[in-house]
């Protein structure tokens, strides 16, 4: 039988001490609903940790703070209900709440973390598209001090991300979004909760003041490559033009299409996912027009 | 019926005081307050808690087994193969409990520890060593019947309906064959002809709780297993069996269960929990994780099916042929029979050739799920009668009922139908309201099908208790999976006139009833229907009797009525029910009556589905819009619980129809063993299901029932799929029907 050790720390200085001690051995725990899985099926996936170092006692961890000027900081270890239920950020970030309510299932929300989300650095991780549309950045601290790091370079591959095993993710922080800012995630399960997406898309479109023309777009996939794909493509396919333009959305779609780099498996074949990237591209972006006009749209 | 909207109806068509009323069910508080035990919370004193060790390989021979390490791991108590079951010969249901030789599925049992905790279990079964030879494995019936197929069990030959068994090595364990009329002559009679090919994958039952076994070998030799199970009876007989001691040293203990399906009859790990026990001389318990639920107790079978259809241009069936090959699992033993009976059942053709196979594949084996074979079944031929009706430019219901079966007609294993429903479930489904309503937009579609199940008998044990305040206790020996305590206490009480309140039903240990066969087949209602009313009826007489020499008179100037005994001679002469149980021990003693009996004459039942989707046309997803189920089940004790019945068989035919499937990879393991990926439908994936119980009593059961537990499984995996074709112009012909083979990506 094997013991695992927890620890509670109250600082970020703590988390690092025990960090470095550790090493490989100690994992921060945001929710949990992740870790919690691998220590008992799968210990062997996270270097078989001896240590869990629980990150709901560190306030850097837990800020959840907005203003019109500085936009979104997102401690590592809010939950998911925190965000969705803030009205403000509900109101703001339409599209980071596409993820948080369907990430789990409820009861899996009201601890899972948008930060351990994407420490856990799945490929099918159902907010890291919606980070990297949002030109997310993340604030990382080590021994050596704090670094920042563009969300679509931190996952390196399949459950792989830059995080030194000393280093831990303290926050997320979300540009304010622009008027004419819009974005959106869509993943598709073949059931309509509790899955693991078989391809999903994140997408964002900034307008001119006249919402006549696409000034910058992101579109980013998930379940379809070793880490989330940023597809520079489908951004080249939609600058410059109006998001009237069907056949720029079609191109951005085709875009994420070749992007795409999935593997057969039980969710679902190589060919399907990427023809799932093309449709849910289209569909993401339409979206976040919509909302970059202002409007709304039905989610479900 | 009525035009109005009504989520569910109940055509009745005779009326009880308590029959078909809807009271609370008696074990209803302890379930929503979670004092009901179940299997997993029962605890001895001195337990160990034991772990199996499993096979990783589909198909290897073992060159042997070490498990030096595990049994001096500290906290180890014992360690079982199948060596400990001594000298007794090697069977399949023993090799199926632990293998020997060879292991014939991933998951297959090799060996089990016991020790102070299931940790500690756990890593004992870690360290034994296993030298394996692996050999090439077959998963679907399509490899397994191949020229030079690899052979799973060396003894096995086809035997065929007569019992002559084939020469040369094999993996197909059975053939059957029912032929009646000519067929060639009967499609030479049709104006159209239509052969299609179907497959399907191989599904879980999916129940919540998993398996579950805390065994006792007693130092005086005696075994008491406490689990929960569908069956005590038949997991008392089968134990003993396995472990080669007799019958009456075995007594089953069954706790509350958390869904069976139809999977929770096999003895599964329990016999290697008494191995352990008995070295031990501890009691020990052994609980499945959901991985090896699904990847060793008992799913049911992926199949093959080609039909072909005859019919005359005014919708006359003339001739039906069809070829069934369904997975048996590791051993024979799947329900293909099953399948063969209700393939042709709900129509009379005269004209028919059935061929069968029962066919070992390199799975866990098959068992029992919600009227099994049938689903297979009806997936094939409901999906070719829609065609065959489209081709003909009819109403698919109309065709359904121009040649819909009815009393005298023959099944195609040559049983003459009973009085049958199939023919008013089929009108109660065109005069309902959906099948009228138009769908709103593209991309829509509506299906319908109709299936049948044969239902099952037999025994049943039952006595009864008068308390002295009137109530009476009740004691059975049915697991109770379905409200059958509620349905059996309720016929009690409408032949003694009290409430159903007033009865006290228990489920007890195999050694405080008799003889009672497993809650399967949808037997309970109506075998320990006919046997509490054989019950009550002898309390009943009992009571006339009492009062009779009370007042010194004869007991056939007597009746009871609502609860009330009173001669039919003198007025004066009055007595209630409960004012004579008061005085019983000082008027001649207690009062217990009982009956026990084989029963027969389950009457079969017929189902019909209405299903509505939505498909979403680039991904190929489906919504279920609006479903409706029919039932024909005699008479509804509890139209609560039936409706239930209902609405569990057509979500379950739903899920088989969409998502489910064991998802194999290349080396025959199974990919997808956790209920995130086995996706059953979840509550946002479907609408209500609304019902209509359809009611043609059943002639051999003194309430007129029917078992209602299985049959509304089978229609919603065609029905769905006819829909799919209304919403897309495409025929699905295999299972699942993923999305993306909807949106047609093959790939």
């Amino acid at each position: 039988m094997k013991w695992i050790d927890f620890a509670n720390p109250t600082t970020l200085d703590e988390a690092i001490r025990l960090l470095s001690e550790h090493g490989e051995k100690a994992r921060v725990m945001a929710g949990g609903t992740d870790l919690i899985v691998q220590l008992r099926v799968s210990p062997e996936r996270i270097g078989n940790a001896d240590l869990v170092i629980d990150g709901k006692g560190i306030p850097e961890l837990n800020e959840i703070s907005f203003s019109k000027e500085e936009g979104l900081t997102l401690g590592a270890s809010v939950p998911c209900y925190k965000i969705y239920q803030n009205p403000t950020i509900a109101e703001t970030y339409p599209g980071l709440i596409d993820s948080a309510s369907l990430i789990g299932g409820i009861q899996i929300q009201g601890r899972a973390s948008i930060g351990g989300n994407l420490c856990n650095g799945t490929p099918s991780a159902d907010s890291i598209p919606t980070l990297i549309a949002h030109n997310v950045v993340c604030k990382i601290v080590g021994p050596g001090g704090t670094r920042e790091v563009d969300v679509e370079d931190f996952c390196t591959g399949p459950s792989r991300t830059i995080l030194e095993p000393n280093e831990l993710l303290v926050s997320l922080h979300f540009p304010a979004p622009p008027k004419g800012f819009g974005a959106r995630y869509i993943r598709f399960i073949p059931r309509n909760e509790m899955d693991i997406a078989v391809a999903g898309v994140g997408a964002s479109v900034q307008l001119d003041e006249k919402n006549s023309v696409i000034k910058s777009a992101r579109v980013a996939l998930a379940s379809v490559g070793p880490t989330p794909i940023l597809v520079n493509e489908a951004t080249s396919a939609l600058v410059g033009k109006s998001p009237e333009d069907e056949s720029a959305i079609s191109k951005a779609g085709q875009a994420a299409k070749s992007a795409a780099t999935p593997i057969n498996d039980m969710r679902g074949t190589v060919e399907y996912r990427k023809h799932l990237c093309d449709v849910l591209t289209r569909r993401a972006l339409n979206a976040a027009i919509t909302r970059a006009k202002g409007g709304t749209i039905d989610v479900h | 019926m009525t035009t109005a909207y009504e989520p569910n109806v109940v055509l009745s068509t005779k009326e009880y005081d308590v029959v078909g009323t809807r009271p609370i069910r008696h074990d209803g508080v302890d379930k929503v307050t979670g004092a009901a035990k179940y299997g997993a919370d029962f605890y001895a004193s001195n337990m160990l808690f034991a772990k199996v060790l499993r096979s990783p390989h589909a198909h290897a021979r073992i060159k042997s087994i070490d498990t030096t390490d595990a049994e001096s791991l500290e906290g180890v108590r014992a360690v079982v193969t199948s060596k400990d079951f001594g000298n007794l010969p090697w069977t399949y249901e023993r090799d199926q409990v632990m293998a020997s030789h060879k292991v014939l599925y991933k998951g297959h049992p090799i060996a089990g520890v016991a020790a102070i905790n299931s940790h500690i279990a756990d890593h004992a079964i870690s360290l034994i060593k296993v030298e394996y030879e692996c050999l090439a494995s077959v998963a679907t019936v399509h490899e397994a019947m191949k020229e030079n197929a690899p052979i799973l069990l060396d003894d096995l030959r086809t035997e065929d309906d007569l019992g002559n068994n084939s020469e040369s090595n094999t993996n197909v364990a059975k053939h059957i064959q029912y032929s009646t009329g000519d067929i060639e002559k009967g499609f030479n009679q049709a104006d159209l002809i239509v052969e299609r090919e179907f497959n399907t994958a191989t599904v879980h039952q999916g129940y919540i709780e998993p398996s579950n076994f805390t065994v006792n070998w007693n130092q005086d030799g005696r075994l008491h297993i406490w689990l929960s199970s569908q069956g005590p009876f038949e997991i008392r007989g089968d134990a003993a069996k396995v472990l080669g001691i007799p019958v009456s040293n075995v007594k089953v203990t069954p706790m509350e269960i958390g869904g069976g399906f139809g999977a929770k009859f096999s003895v599964f790990s329990s016999p290697i929990a008494a191995l352990l026990s008995k070295k031990t001389g501890h009691p020990v318990k052994v609980v499945n994780t959901r991985t090896e639920e699904f990847e060793s107790s008992t799913p049911t079978p992926g199949s093959y099916l080609k039909v072909k259809i005859g019919i005359t241009k005014s919708g006359q069936i003339t001739s039906g042929q069809a070829y069934l090959a369904y997975e048996a699992g590791a051993y024979p033993g799947s329900p293909v029979g099953g399948g063969a009976n209700c393939l042709f059942a709900p129509y009379d053709i005269p004209n028919q050739l059935i061929d069968g196979y029962d066919v070992v594949v390199n799975k866990p084996k098959t068992g029992a799920y919600r009227a099994p074979g049938s689903p297979n079944a009806a997936f094939a031929i409901e999906s070719i009668v829609d065609e065959l009706a489209e081709k003909l430019g009819m109403d698919p219901l109309n065709l359904r009922l121009m040649n819909a079966s009815k009393s005298g007609t023959r099944r195609s294993d040559g049983v003459k139908f009973p009085r049958i429903g199939c023919i008013e479930v089929i009108e109660a489904m065109k005069s309902h309201p959906h099948y009228s309503t138009p769908l709103k937009g593209p991309n829509q579609g509506r299906g319908i099908a109709i299936g049948y199940w044969m239902n099952g008998a037999g025994e049943s044990s039952i006595t009864l208790t008068v308390h002295p305040d009137g109530h009476i206790n009740l004691v059975e020996g049915s697991a109770d999976i379905g409200g059958s305590r509620a349905s059996i206490s309720m016929m009690a009480a409408e032949v003694l006139g009290i409430p159903a309140e007033s009865v006290h039903p228990s489920v007890v240990d195999t050694d405080s009833v008799g003889y009672t066969s497993g809650t399967g087949g949808s037997s309970v209602t109506h075998k320990a229907g006919i046997v509490v009313y054989q019950a009550a009826s002898d309390v009943k007489l009992q009571l006339l009797d009492r009062a009779a020499s009370i007042w010194g008179t004869d007991s056939n100037s007597l009746e009871m009525n609502n609860g009330v005994i009173s001669s039919t001679s003198n007025h004066n002469l009055k007595i209630s029910f409960e004012d004579l149980a008061a005085q019983l021990n000082d008027t001649g003693g207690p009062i217990v009556g009982r009956a026990a009996l084989t029963t027969r004459g389950p009457g079969g039942a017929f189902a019909g589905h209405i299903i509505d989707v939505e498909v979403d046309p680039e991904t190929g997803k489906v919504a279920i819009l609006r479903c409706t189920a029919f039932q024909d089940c005699g008479k509804a004790i509890h139209p609560s619980y039936v409706e239930g019945q209902m609405q569990g068989g057509t979500v379950q035919g739903i899920g088989w129809a969409l998502n489910e499937e064991y998802f194999m990879n290349e080396d025959g393991s199974m990919a997808n063993g956790t209920f995130l990926d086995y996706r059953m439908p979840l509550a946002l994936d479907l609408p209500m299901i609304d019902t209509v119980i359809v009611e043609v009593a059943n002639p051999d059961h003194p309430f007129g029932v029917r078992g209602v537990g299985e049959v509304s499984i089978a229609p919603p995996l065609p029905a769905v799929a006819n829909a799919v074709y209304g919403a897309t112009g495409i025929r699905m012909n295999r299972l699942p029907m993923t999305p993306a083979s909807i949106a047609n990506i093959t790939k």
